[in-house]
């Protein structure tokens, strides 16, 4: 009975094993990005992000349908080009990096919109849209886990600095100078997570699997590593949930998958250790010497 | 000198011209079809004496279509429209009142028996993709000459004419799409097909389509409808699984691959292609899908 509910469709359908698998290993590496990037006040980068990469995407769609290569190649050119913009014009204009964030991702979002429809088909714009995860092939899923272990192993080379930056910019600067090139390899992470989510959830939704859990996260633990690690793991769990609600009730999976991180969200808000709502209401135990 | 009365019998007689139907101008009659199916019909009833633009050109999807203000402007000029019908084009009552229209709407699809659509959602229960037989592409046909007759008294011999020619093809076109399908085991007319738009085929030829997404190309499949089709393939030994020039491809394939159907070619179902495709014509893509189908399930 619950080997059925729980089990079954994984054990008898292989692409239950490959989407499973493909939103576990996004959800290990878009996790800590996601809490970085809330520590830093800058949880809307992600969205803004993936609007700047669409474009690129779509543009490699039109060139050669729906390719890996065309596409991935795509989206991180488009990516990188607003990261980069983006930081240029924050350092060496008045304009502040959220307001030159902003105008970049909305004219590469403009002139995504335009190619595709100057092309005149657009019916395949939404599969870019909402990439299938039900449908990863073996190239879709070797790339989703090389970008996470990647994004593990730089995330691993860059902590110290990242943390402290998140914490105490001020001392970093006074310490150290890798701040800027942590940050623009933290930026490039971001990009190369987004890419590879699009292919499984699609551009709107693989922001999704990467802020949600963050936010989770920062109502259970005060604890940088801790926050990390419940991201990461309530990711995974979204994941395998959202897949088993697609499975038994029918609804599209990409949706489904965020829908449940959405659901522990509210739990969390709510019932959350560090300042979730029901905790605030109750008497604290006061600090007895 | 210019007299005013001279004047008067100038802009009387430029009326007139302006009134008068295309045959006394020597102009074409403008005939907007839908979608580029419906825009071959024309062309063929039409021949020369009609000027086709469709909305949705080759390759596009009609269920998705977002009209542009080009559109609008196309919709405007037209003398007469042309649509498919059946809850297909449910953005056209909104174009052709924003445009202004006041040329008359004809339903191509009139007097068609219409089929329930298997999914039950989309175009409020109704399928619409009736050409997919034959029989009924010849009601359409019988419809667009009557259209173009009463839009072009003049022209009627010549739609009648161009007709019936048409209407030969189309009987000769349905006896090969039976003969073909005759000649395929029983036990092996059926196929997986990523968009339910075979319905009517299926009827009239019986050749059964089993697909994944429901009607509407606008519902995003669930893990439980593919699983559901992957349990099929293998309970029912469905021997080919069709890809669709307008569906995602990556799906089909995956289903493939898991249940160990053969991957058939492309079947085109609501869009014709341009010249240098498959199925220009609706002709050519009747063909080319019966071709499709026979190869795929005879092996």
């Amino acid at each position: 009975m619950i080997y059925d509910f729980l089990i079954a469709p994984f054990a008898e359908f292989e692409f239950m094993r490959r989407a499973l698998a493909g939103t576990l290993a996004l959800a290990l590496g878009a996790g800590p990005l996601g809490v970085f990037l809330m520590l830093r006040r800058m949880s809307l980068v992600g969205d803004a992000m993936a609007h700047a990469i669409l474009p690129g995407a779509a543009l490699g769609f039109l060139v050669s349908g729906l390719n890996l290569f065309a596409m991935t190649a795509g989206g991180l050119i488009a990516g990188c080009v607003v990261a980069l913009l983006t930081g240029l014009v924050a350092r060496m204009t008045e304009l502040k990096e959220d307001a030159a964030l902003a105008t970049f991702y909305l004219l590469s979002l403009a002139l995504g919109v335009t190619i595709v429809s100057l092309k005149g088909t657009n019916i395949d714009l939404l599969h870019v849209l909402f990439g299938s995860v039900l449908a990863l092939d073996d190239q879709t899923l070797v790339l989703i886990a090389g970008n996470a272990t990647l994004t593990l192993v730089v995330l691993a080379l860059i902590y110290r600095p990242l943390v402290l930056e998140c914490v105490d910019p001020g001392f970093m600067r006074s310490v150290s100078r890798a701040g800027a090139p942590a940050h623009l390899a933290f930026l490039g992470l971001v990009v190369t997570n987004l890419v590879s989510g699009f292919h499984a959830l699609g551009t709107l939704l693989a922001v999704g699997i990467m802020m949600l859990p963050a936010a989770i996260g920062r109502f259970w633990a005060r604890d940088i590593t801790k926050m990390i690690g419940i991201a990461a793991a309530s990711g995974a769990v979204s994941g395998y949930a959202g897949l088993l609600l697609s499975f038994h009730t029918g609804v599209p999976s990409g949706p489904a998958i965020i829908l449940v991180a959405g659901a522990l969200y509210v739990v969390s808000v709510l019932f959350g250790q560090v300042g979730g709502l029901v905790r605030q209401a109750l008497p604290q135990r006061h600090l007895e010497a | 000198m210019i007299s005013r009365r001279w004047m008067l019998r100038a802009a009387a007689g430029l009326a007139l011209l302006m009134t008068a139907g295309p045959a006394f101008a020597q102009d074409k009659l403008k005939v907007l079809a839908t979608f580029s199916i419906l825009g071959d019909f024309v062309k063929n009833v039409g021949g020369d004496r009609v000027e086709v633009a469709t909305l949705v050109g080759p390759n596009s999807d009609a269920h998705v279509y977002a009209p542009a203000p080009a559109d609008a402007k196309k919709v405007a000029d037209a003398k007469v429209v042309i649509v498919n019908g059946l809850g297909y084009e449910g953005w056209m009552s909104r174009l052709a009142k924003a445009s202004g229209s006041k040329a008359p709407v004809v339903v191509a699809s009139k007097g068609v028996k219409e089929r329930k659509a298997a999914g039950g959602h989309g175009h409020g229960g109704a399928d619409p993709h009736a050409w997919q037989s034959v029989a009924n592409a010849k009601v359409y046909v019988a419809n667009i000459r009557d259209a173009l007759i009463a839009a072009d008294p003049a022209g009627k011999a010549a739609y009648e004419a161009n007709a019936a020619a048409y209407l030969g093809k189309l009987d000769a076109l349905d006896a090969d799409v039976k003969a073909a399908v005759a000649a395929i085991p029983a036990d092996r007319r059926k196929i997986i097909s990523t968009h339910d738009a075979f319905g009517y085929f299926q009827q009239a030829y019986g050749v059964e389509f089993i697909a994944p997404q429901g009607v509407s190309t606008e519902a995003e499949p669930s893990a439980r409808d593919v699983a559901r089709i992957i349990t099929q393939v293998k309970k029912q030994k469905i021997p080919a699984v069709f890809l669709e020039n307008i569906a995602d491809p990556r799906l089909m394939e995956r289903i493939a691959h898991e249940s160990g159907a053969r991957i058939g070619g492309k079947l085109y179902s609501d869009a014709l292609t341009d010249e240098k495709g498959d199925a220009p014509t609706y002709l050519d893509m009747m063909r080319h899908n019966i071709k499709q189908i026979s190869t795929a399930l005879m092996s």
